[in-house]
């Protein structure tokens, strides 16, 4: 059970978004924005309150692939596997990513769940290829040494 | 900032503004784009505008009438690989990956004595270039979409006015009826930059025939989702307004007063350059209620995708929207008929908007007079791969692959030898050395199997493996592949089966004519664009380079030695010491040996996973050509 401030939370966004069904999608992605995941029980909550049948609010959810029903650790790397990055040789820096942290393609999450490790299309940042984007931030021109420094960069400020 | 309610207020804005730039003795402009922004250049804005702070002999607030240095974060200059990018102005100084250590003497010498730093020069072929129309990758482009980009600050309003913003606007909306404004862009002869290619007059002539509908919309696709093009991204980050505007043009001709624009999720930095343009606007009351004290409303929307790559096909983008599963449907009827909410609706890529005030301001005529006779005006490619400058271009349309890859782009990296260029994404195709110096446009490009698409260009060299990448392709739309029509959901599907065990070394005899069976029943069943051109990378693959495909079914060779499965491990007895580090590294125990004498590989179990060669202290494993 999650705990009252979440629907508290969901309440406020649901509120800037209207009780609408075209506001489903940007209410889900507020709510993932917040908690890194998208928890099934809120997303029932949504949508009894704006409306939307609850078969609907979940087969849309699992229609996009930005929704995740599972928690993501506190760093989500994104390696681009592009064109542009794929023949520049993105697959070793994803590889290397994945031997580092224990991970697999059917493994995303580290059991202490610091690190999501995800692969996504083009992040749009093709001229400095391969890259790869922890949050927000884009690194540019990776491999597979540099992927792992940054791994230990992050684990530093863990610590 | 005070309110621009009448088109006197606009003129007399833009005039402060020139004026006040016009007093700026130095101008720092730094490239925050998301390729600059990636290799740091905020770092050298933030300690820039703390030196020059620092400095009393200078002044950088903004106050009025007092001769200062101006820095701004502009958008992409365009040259992606060698950012971060900072130009200085007036001198028109373009300095290279420029790094904290370097801003100081910049400040020292450029900006306070106008003395340039040759060091942070572009250099090639032992000269020097101090100045952006020096180099061929900036001289040999035609910068109309992208003119503002790099140029202004992207997050200041009062730029864009002062160089000319809104004018294009201002004019239709006094001086042109919304059938003048619809007519010029027809006579323009302005194609969708989306892909498809289709005339844009004749779009929203359509929209604007419903004259009974009630709510008209216009929306945006900056969905671009072709991996290895950023074009879309590159004018929503360095030239929001523009885009904005081209959309607002759109409203006043069709007669609607509702903007969408949907952007991918992987841009933050677009949906955040954006948001804060049309609160800017909102503001300043250039969108909203009778702008500039005409009759004409706007409202502007943001969506944001959600990592759906066939949401860049119209009718899925405008469900999306909606808030349903983005899966495109049976048309007609068309998006310009029935599109977002069932209502007539203009959809337009973010390039195709961003022509549109250009045209109202200076004319179809001119217009014309650039690009070719069916494919007028500019495109904007991203050029990436195995080339030595990356970056965003635009050129006229009718330039040659040729002088996009050779002139502008410096040709391929490390000197190594051209083999193709994709282009149009996983919708396009590939062009070979034989279509370097065919004009490309439009039409031009569809008769070589391909598409322009978007405008991806990602050029490969000869250590590409051509089946290896239309086996890259075909997995990404068949990922993609939303699912709802059968010839794309099980098409794919079975393609992609058939390239993965090509690349393992497990083809069959027939496999070629098989890909090439499904690939013509797909392009011909498919539901949409993104099912109908999906067979496109392996049809071109094998007609250029059918060889490649053969030798990877027949001999088991991957010539580029990129297919893991078909390559075969060595060691050299000569560099080979009997170490055995190999032998223990080796996870199927296929190396075998005695001590302090060379080893031995036997492929017959070896899995081809590289640990040997990775971990060998003496270079003695290689694979065999």
């Amino acid at each position: 059970m999650l705990d009252q401030s979440y629907y508290d939370k969901v309440d406020e966004i649901i509120e800037q978004y209207g009780r609408k069904e075209s506001s489903l999608i940007p209410i889900m992605q507020d709510i993932q924005g917040e908690y890194r995941y998208l928890p099934g029980e809120l997303l029932q909550y949504v949508a009894k309150g704006i409306g939307v049948r609850e078969a609907k609010a979940f087969s849309v959810a699992t229609f996009y692939e930005n929704f995740s029903f599972e928690p993501k650790g506190r760093y989500v790397i994104k390696v681009c596997d592009g064109t542009a990055c794929h023949v520049r040789k993105s697959t070793p820096v994803l590889e290397a990513l994945y031997k580092e942290l224990g991970l697999s393609k059917k493994k995303h999450t580290t059991e202490d769940m610091m690190f999501t490790v995800e692969t996504v299309s083009c992040l749009g940042a093709c001229g400095l290829a391969p890259t790869m984007m922890v949050n927000d931030e884009v690194h540019p021109a990776m491999t597979p040494e540099k992927a792992i420094a940054v791994i230990k960069e992050l684990r530093g400020e863990i610590l | 900032m005070m309110t621009i309610e009448t088109k006197e207020i606009l003129s007399q804005v833009c005039q402060q503004e020139q004026e006040e730039r016009a007093k700026e003795k130095c101008r720092i402009l730094v490239c925050a784009g998301t390729g600059c922004v990636a290799t740091g250049s905020l770092k050298i804005y933030d300690e820039l505008k703390k030196l020059c702070e620092d400095d009393p002999d200078v002044s950088v607030e903004l106050q009025e009438h007092v001769e200062h240095v101006g820095i701004v974060k502009s958008g992409c200059q365009g040259f992606c690989e060698l950012g971060p990018l900072v130009r200085i102005e007036p001198y028109s100084y373009q300095y290279i990956k420029v790094q904290l250590e370097d801003c100081k003497e910049i400040v020292d010498r450029t900006v306070k004595e106008g003395e340039p730093v040759e060091r942070l020069f572009y250099e090639k072929n032992n000269r020097s270039y101090a100045h952006p129309k020096d180099i061929t990758y900036f001289a040999k482009q035609t910068r109309i979409v992208l003119e503002n980009c790099g140029n202004i600050d992207a997050e200041s309003l009062k730029e864009y006015i002062s160089v000319g913003g809104f004018q294009a606007l201002s004019k239709a909306l006094f001086e042109l009826t919304p059938d003048q404004v619809v007519d010029e862009v027809d006579k323009s002869g302005l194609r969708g930059r989306g892909g498809g290619g289709f005339p844009t007059g004749r779009k929203w002539k359509q929209v604007a025939a419903h004259k009974d509908a009630d709510v008209k919309y216009i929306v945006c696709n900056g969905d671009e989702g072709d991996p290895g093009a950023f074009m879309d991204g590159s004018v929503m980050e360095g030239d929001p307004y523009k885009l904005i505007e081209g959309m607002m043009l759109a409203g006043y001709a069709v007669g609607s007063t509702e903007g969408y624009i949907y952007v991918r999720a992987e841009y933050p930095m677009s949906v955040a350059r954006l948001k804060l343009a049309i609160s800017q606007l909102e503001e300043t009351k250039l969108l909203g209620e009778n702008i500039l004290g005409s009759d004409f409303s706007f409202h502007m929307h943001i969506n944001r995708g959600a990592g759906a790559f066939v949401c860049g096909e119209g009718s899925a983008l405008t469900a999306s929207i909606e808030g349903h599963r983005g899966m495109p449907r049976v048309k007609p009827p068309r998006t310009v008929d029935k599109g977002l909410w069932e209502k007539p609706t203009v959809l337009n890529n973010v390039e195709t908007y961003a022509n549109v005030p250009g045209i109202i301001m200076k004319g179809a005529d001119w217009f014309r007079t650039i690009g070719t006779e069916k494919s007028t005006g500019t495109k904007t490619f991203s050029l990436t791969g195995a080339i030595e400058n990356t970056g965003l271009i635009e050129v006229p349309m009718g330039t040659t692959l040729r002088e996009i890859i050779y002139d502008i782009g410096g040709g391929l990296k490390g000197n190594a030898e051209f083999k193709a260029v994709q282009i149009g994404g996983p919708s396009g195709g590939c062009l070979t050395e034989a279509q370097l110096d065919e004009p490309l446009d439009f039409d031009s490009v569809k008769k070589f199997g391909a598409i322009i698409g978007s405008g991806g260009l990602v050029v490969m060299d000869q250590s590409t493996c051509m089946v290896e990448v239309a086996r890259f392709f075909m997995s990404f739309t068949q990922r993609e592949s939303c699912g709802k029509c059968v010839p794309c959901r099980e098409g794919t599907k079975r393609m992609l089966e058939i390239l993965e065990r090509i690349v393992n070394g497990e083809g069959r005899e027939g496999d070629i004519e098989l890909l090439q069976e499904l690939a013509d029943m797909i392009c011909n069943t498919a539901l949409c664009g993104l099912g109908k051109s999906a067979p496109l990378p392996v049809l071109s693959t094998i007609k250029a380079f059918r060889e490649e495909y053969e030798e990877h079914i027949r001999d088991r060779k991957c010539r580029t030695h990129t297919c893991q499965a078909l390559r075969e491990f060595k060691i050299n007895p000569e560099f080979c010491i009997g170490c055995g580090k190999c032998a223990k590294n080796c996870p199927v125990g296929a190396i075998t040996g005695v001590r302090k004498q060379a080893y031995h590989i036997n492929n017959e179990l070896c899995i081809k996973c590289g640990a040997c060669k990775d971990n060998c202290s003496f270079d003695a494993i290689y694979v065999e050509v």
